[in-house]
């Protein structure tokens, strides 16, 4: 109870949170904004300005979250603020940590697409084909896959990451005051997810690309339906940019805050529009290209200031992008098997079954013990909205990954919200975590 | 043969090594096998040369897979730290591995090469409980801070939710 009441009273849980100065002797206030700022007690010391930092009266550590509509989830922040200056910033996190990762152990590798899928729930199929590209590299058929399925893969990628980024827009929008935004980036969102249950069953967590490529052939009619997506988008985006990107209120909120230069960011691990934001042209697309993605032609989209206007003017710059490459995959996408006929990995088809008692016994093995992968471990990292997500998988030689870790873009990119944020406003406080786009589910696992 | 390169006709002698670290090829993919006491020299050395980037530190329990191949002279121990490395300059990647064991689980951290890794140290110590010596804040990141046990670990159970209709129905005297 005295615990309880402790808790209450210092309103923090005490060794997560962040410690009030006077709690702290100046080598642990060293250590304490080194390790808040991700940077080394010397570097933290060179600073300069720690000892002028002011004494506790003038200051106070402030929560933020984790119910705060605007930390995109649960994402709580401790601020220590001077006034309304942010010294001190530090993300905690966890609070929708549900065992993924220990679930993802006892799981078959059929079944794994289940779980990684709810784990960036705005981006589920680059969490899925990551995952089926780990599984597929310690089977050794990574070069196997048919090539109808690999261009769906591209198609479902490329229009996953349109509707994330055109959610971003709508969260942007409703987190900088432009609500009017916010119904038009779900608007557009929701016409993308259409397509994705027409051709999954399902609005999110499709569990449609699978080890060996993917669950199903398109349906008829889908190439009408991207070309109905593709001629409705840009004239929406152009909206976007006179509601948005001109307009002087939108600038002032955005230009010159969260800033991070180049050197931070490639030191803090940040990736996608946070990195590319710095000036830095880093994709793995075109970097380390995987698919087919060498084959088609796209811009890398960088920013220049590495602050949160060009994190906005980045993802709607991409989803452009991403309307270039979805029509060349429409010119390109051949016909031909959806998933690899090697039958230690493919269930038989439906009509099989009837009529074959040992396709039956095949098609209950395989999704009940699942199949067998050779013992090793690999690391294979794709673009995802957010960034670099990354799976690492190691294989005992049974059905079940013996660990399954997915290396999370927001996980790594939230860490640069104390550095973006030292010696801003709170208000803008709000405008940074929003432009790193964040996806709590993702970041906890 | 008489233009044979020396070191090429001598490589297939010596096992491949780097920074004199054993190296292995996973699925294409290299792999750098120092021991606990090379771990801090050998990412320092692949920092300077251009891999400026960790992307991913993460670890394995190997408690029930102890047999796993590993290169001559690294003895298989439980745990194992994965490090992934990137090099934006030479778009490469490499991967450090280094055994550690479970008596005395404590290895050095890399926070002052890469500051990024601060967060995911904070993870494999949560899930693990694997100890980062000189970590400027190591506390748990997902968990609670009053939770026992580390859930990654092999002999951490798993837990279940109670379903209603199981065939071991709790007896009524034992019901409240």
């Amino acid at each position: 109870m005295t615990d309880i009441v402790a808790t209450i009273r210092d309103g923090n849980e005490a060794e997560q949170g962040l410690k009030p100065r006077s709690e702290l002797t100046t080598r642990e206030l060293l250590r304490e904004v080194g390790s808040v700022l991700r940077m080394s007690e010397a570097e933290a010391a060179k600073l300069g300005d720690l000892p002028a930092d002011p004494s506790e009266d003038q200051t106070m550590i402030i929560n933020m979250g984790p119910q705060h509509p605007s930390t995109h989830g649960v994402l709580r922040l401790m601020l220590e603020l001077q006034g309304e200056t942010v010294l001190r910033c530090k993300p905690i996190i966890g609070y929708l940590h549900t065992g993924m990762e220990k679930q993802g152990e006892n799981l078959t590798f059929m079944q794994g697409g289940t779980n990684v899928t709810r784990m960036d729930y705005l981006s589920p199929l680059n969490n899925e084909l990551v995952f089926s590209m780990a599984t597929e590299r310690l089977l050794g058929i990574e070069n196997d896959i048919p090539e109808r399925a690999v261009w769906m893969r591209m198609l479902l990628s490329e229009l996953n990451r349109m509707s994330s980024h055109l959610l971003f827009m709508a969260t942007n929008g409703m987190d900088l005051g432009a609500v009017s935004m916010m119904i038009y980036g779900w608007r557009e969102r929701e016409e993308v997810l259409r397509f994705f249950q027409k051709v999954t069953g399902l609005r999110m967590n499709h569990n449609f690309i699978r080890p060996g490529g993917v669950a199903a052939d398109l349906p008829v009619g889908w190439r009408d339906d991207v070309l109905h997506l593709l001629e409705m988008i840009p004239p929406r985006l152009e909206e976007y940019d006179i509601l948005m990107t001109g307009q002087p209120i939108w600038r002032d909120r955005l230009q010159g805050v969260g800033v991070i230069t180049q050197d931070e960011a490639v030191a803090l691990g940040a990736t996608g529009p946070v990195l590319r934001s710095t000036g830095l042209a880093w994709d793995l697309r075109r970097d380390q290209p995987y698919l087919h993605y060498d084959q088609v032609e796209f811009d890398v989209i960088v920013g220049t200031y590495g602050d949160a206007f060009d994190r906005y003017a980045i993802r709607l710059n991409e989803i452009r992008e991403s309307i270039r490459i979805v029509h060349q995959i429409l010119d390109h996408m051949p016909g031909g098997d959806y998933r690899i006929q090697n039958k230690k990995v493919t269930p038989p088809p439906r009509a099989r079954i009837d009529e074959s008692m040992e396709a039956l016994i095949h098609h209950f093995k395989i999704f009940t013990e699942g199949f067998k992968v050779p013992e090793g471990e690999v690391y294979v990292a794709i673009e995802s909205p957010r960034g670099e997500i990354g799976c690492y998988i190691a294989s005992d030689g049974s059905a079940t990954p013996y660990r399954m870790h997915v290396r999370a873009p927001s996980f790594v990119n939230i860490q640069c919200l104390p550095h973006m944020m030292r010696g801003g406003l709170v208000a803008d406080a709000v405008a940074v975590i929003s432009s790193v786009d964040p996806v709590l589910g993702e970041v906890d696992r | 043969m008489s233009d044979t390169p020396v070191s090429e006709a001598v490589a297939p002698e010596l096992p491949p090594s780097m920074y004199g670290v054993p190296l292995t090829d996973s699925r294409g993919q290299r792999v750098l096998h120092p021991t606990r006491a090379q771990y801090v020299a050998t990412v320092r050395a692949l920092l300077d040369d251009t891999f400026t980037m960790c992307a991913d530190l993460t670890a394995v329990d190997f408690l029930t897979h102890p047999g796993r191949p590993l290169p001559d002279g690294i003895s298989p121990e439980r745990f194992e730290i994965v490090v992934n490395l990137l090099s934006i300059e030479r778009r490469e990647r490499i991967r450090v591995r280094v055994q550690v064991p479970v008596d005395d689980a404590r290895i050095a951290t890399l926070f002052d090469m890469y500051p990024g890794s601060e967060a995911m140290e904070r993870e494999v110590f949560d899930m693990f409980g694997i100890e980062f010596t000189d970590h400027p804040d190591l506390t748990r990141i997902l968990m609670p801070e009053d939770w026992e046990g580390h859930p990654l670990r092999k002999d951490y159970d798993q837990g279940r939710i109670p379903v209603q209709f199981s065939t071991d129905f709790p007896s009524k005297e034992g019901a409240k």
